[in-house]
């Protein structure tokens, strides 16, 4: 009986591996060539980057369209732009996030409950429905046209604190506990005991920082006018509505640039992109 | 984990209510309630100043006219009035949910069969290769994608168009089309954020306890079988959770309508979120542009009430 059951299942299973891994290899064709072809464009002369069919090796690589994206748009100015407002997001959320995420789990303070209901009441909202009065907000502080309108309005996050809250919700009271009948001051036991335990939460908040203000488009959009203010997503799409469809490659070429910080911050920590995806989902 | 926060709240409060007719105790509550606010602080400023506030200054500014150079004056529900007679917004509602709906469903389909594939893969080195590659388009920015995907797309010279002619499917108006550039657009989105809900769903399936599987294995279940009885079920809170975060993203689309179409051809891929951006920031009607802004917030609302719903009807918990 057993004997029967296996022969007529092993070649079904077999034919459905091959079938399965021929469907991740097309999946990963599809999800790898817009890239690719970015990328080898790039090094295509623009005369011909836009010839049939494309180059998906480089074969006679050209450089020229990197040295021409930077004489052409301030690309590096964009680029400094973007470090700058990302930069300092992280590092205020990091700030933020962490002492009221701790301050939220571990510490008993009036109306705590009900001020943690209001975080959590704004983090359903899309940005579209507060974008007007921010850019009032932005306006009248004289921020119109600055970086510091999008830095400032993201120093502090309900979904941030939220996160670095669940995490210090798992670390075990004992240990402040202890360290306050050792003398330690409230401020002490955060930063001395817990703050240290929150590194992998404090890593996957700035990644899931990084990626999100990297690649912002709609805010800059909004509040940025003068091209010198511009970060990389608002500086490329202007670059591709200033040359029209003459030197893709050198578009191409800048859409790169664009990218090289995320590919290396992924190459080296990897985990906390991937714990970002999963930190949402609250179960 | 649902035990934990009630511990650490009652510990709270069951100590303060018992020590507090003690003098020095009070003193130490003082302190650490001094503690909690000053931690607060910051967050509890930006969250409230640009965020919170926003909130209800918008809804405010739903039931005003405002063109920011002269003042404000209150046209009670003239707005919403007008919302549901202004045929073009209406019609970005319904351009909207329709290609969200089509985005959720196509990446949570894509999402899953990947993710179970890879879930059967037995090599970590497997794993780790095709989780990398599916992240990858996560990496750009949908500026980027936009920009790239607008060249590939392209009717005359792009390679997609190159392809098909090859195989014999000439001249398709990806972007040049009504209903090919909400096609166009729907598929880019899906190739962008599909490694989103499959990266959840690995994690899901890898939680799935072993002796699940094994007892399934023993009663004599294939591989399907255990795929639609056991693992499907299993994983049912996170499927959930992925098509609500998936619509809510999708509810605002923006940036790839915006950037590759304008919202057109025509008002073809004028989504909701364009139809506010032209009231607000065009046209200087910031009162109107507020009303568009409250009902997609309620729509949003909504769908994550729906969510609540649906988690206590339809999904397994174990």
């Amino acid at each position: 009986m057993t004997t029967t059951v296996i022969s007529r299942r092993r070649p079904v299973l077999k034919v459905g591996k091959i079938i399965g891994l021929v469907v991740l290899l097309l999946a990963a064709v599809v999800a790898l060539g817009p890239l690719l072809w970015s990328l080898t464009t790039s090094l295509r002369t623009p005369a011909e980057a836009f010839n049939n069919p494309p180059q998906w090796f480089p074969v006679r690589a050209d450089f020229s369209n990197y040295a021409a994206v930077f004489q052409q748009i301030p690309i590096g100015q964009f680029f400094v732009n973007s470090v700058i407002v990302t930069v300092l997001i992280v590092a205020g959320q990091t700030v933020t996030c962490t002492l009221s995420g701790y301050a939220f789990a571990m510490v008993s303070f009036p109306g705590r409950n009900a001020i943690f209901g209001i975080f959590l009441a704004t983090m359903m909202v899309p940005l579209q429905t507060i974008i007007i009065p921010v850019f009032v907000i932005i306006k009248t502080l004289g921020l119109s046209d600055n970086l510091l309108s999008l830095v400032i309005p993201a120093l502090g996050s309900a979904f941030g604190t939220f996160l670095m809250r669940q995490y210090f919700m798992q670390m075990p009271r004992e240990l402040g506990e202890a360290a306050r009948i050792d003398g330690a001051s409230h401020f002490g036991v955060f930063f001395q005991v817990y703050a240290r335990m929150a590194a992998p939460a404090i890593s996957t908040l700035a990644i899931l920082n990084f990626s999100g203000f990297w690649a912002e488009f709609y805010r800059p959009l909004i509040f940025l006018q003068s091209q010198s203010n511009f970060t990389l997503p608002l500086g490329l799409v202007g670059l591709q509505g200033n040359l029209g469809t003459g030197s893709i490659s050198v578009v191409l070429a800048g859409v790169i640039i664009a990218m090289i910080p995320s590919v290396l911050l992924f190459i080296v920590a990897q985990r906390y992109f991937i714990e970002g995806v999963t930190a949402g989902s609250f179960r | 984990m649902s035990a934990r926060p009630a511990r650490t709240t009652d510990a709270g409060s069951t100590r303060t209510r018992r020590i507090t007719h003690r003098p020095a105790a009070r003193r130490v509550i003082r302190r650490e309630a001094l503690f909690g606010d000053l931690m607060i602080g910051l967050a509890l400023v930006f969250v409230t100043v640009f965020t919170f506030a926003p909130i209800l200054a918008s809804l405010g500014l739903s039931f005003f006219s405002w063109d920011v150079i002269s003042s404000p004056k209150f046209v009670a529900a003239a707005n919403y009035e007008r919302f549901f007679s202004d045929g073009p917004v209406l019609r970005s509602f319904s351009v909207t949910i329709a290609m969200a709906l089509a985005i959720v469903v196509l990446q949570l389909f894509f999402g899953l069969v990947l993710a179970v594939l890879v879930n059967q893969r037995t090599t970590t080195f497997g794993k780790t290769l095709f989780r990398t590659v599916f992240y990858l388009p996560l990496l750009a920015s949908t500026a980027a994608v936009s920009i790239f995907m607008g060249y590939l797309f392209d009717r005359t010279f792009g390679a997609i168009n190159y392809y098909l002619g090859l195989l014999g499917l000439a001249d398709v108006p990806w972007l040049t089309s009504p209903f090919g550039a909400q096609v166009t657009i729907v598929l880019i989105v899906v190739w962008q954020q599909v490694g989103f809900t499959f990266v959840l769903f690995v994690a899901a399936l890898t939680s799935v306890p072993s002796d699940v599987l094994e007892a399934a294995a023993i009663d004599g279940a294939g591989p399907l079988r255990t795929l639609l009885s056991i693992k499907l079920p299993l994983i049912s809170p996170t499927v959930l959770f992925a098509a609500v975060i998936a619509m809510i993203n999708a509810l605002q689309l923006f940036d790839q309508p915006y950037i590759m179409t304008k919202g057109g051809p025509g008002t073809a891929t004028t989504t909701a979120t364009i139809a506010m951006y032209q009231a607000g920031f065009q046209n200087l009607q910031f009162g109107y542009a507020s009303a568009i802004a409250i009902v997609l917030l309620v729509l949003i609302l909504a769908v994550t009430g729906l969510q609540f719903v649906a988690s206590r009807k339809l999904v397994f918990y174990q």
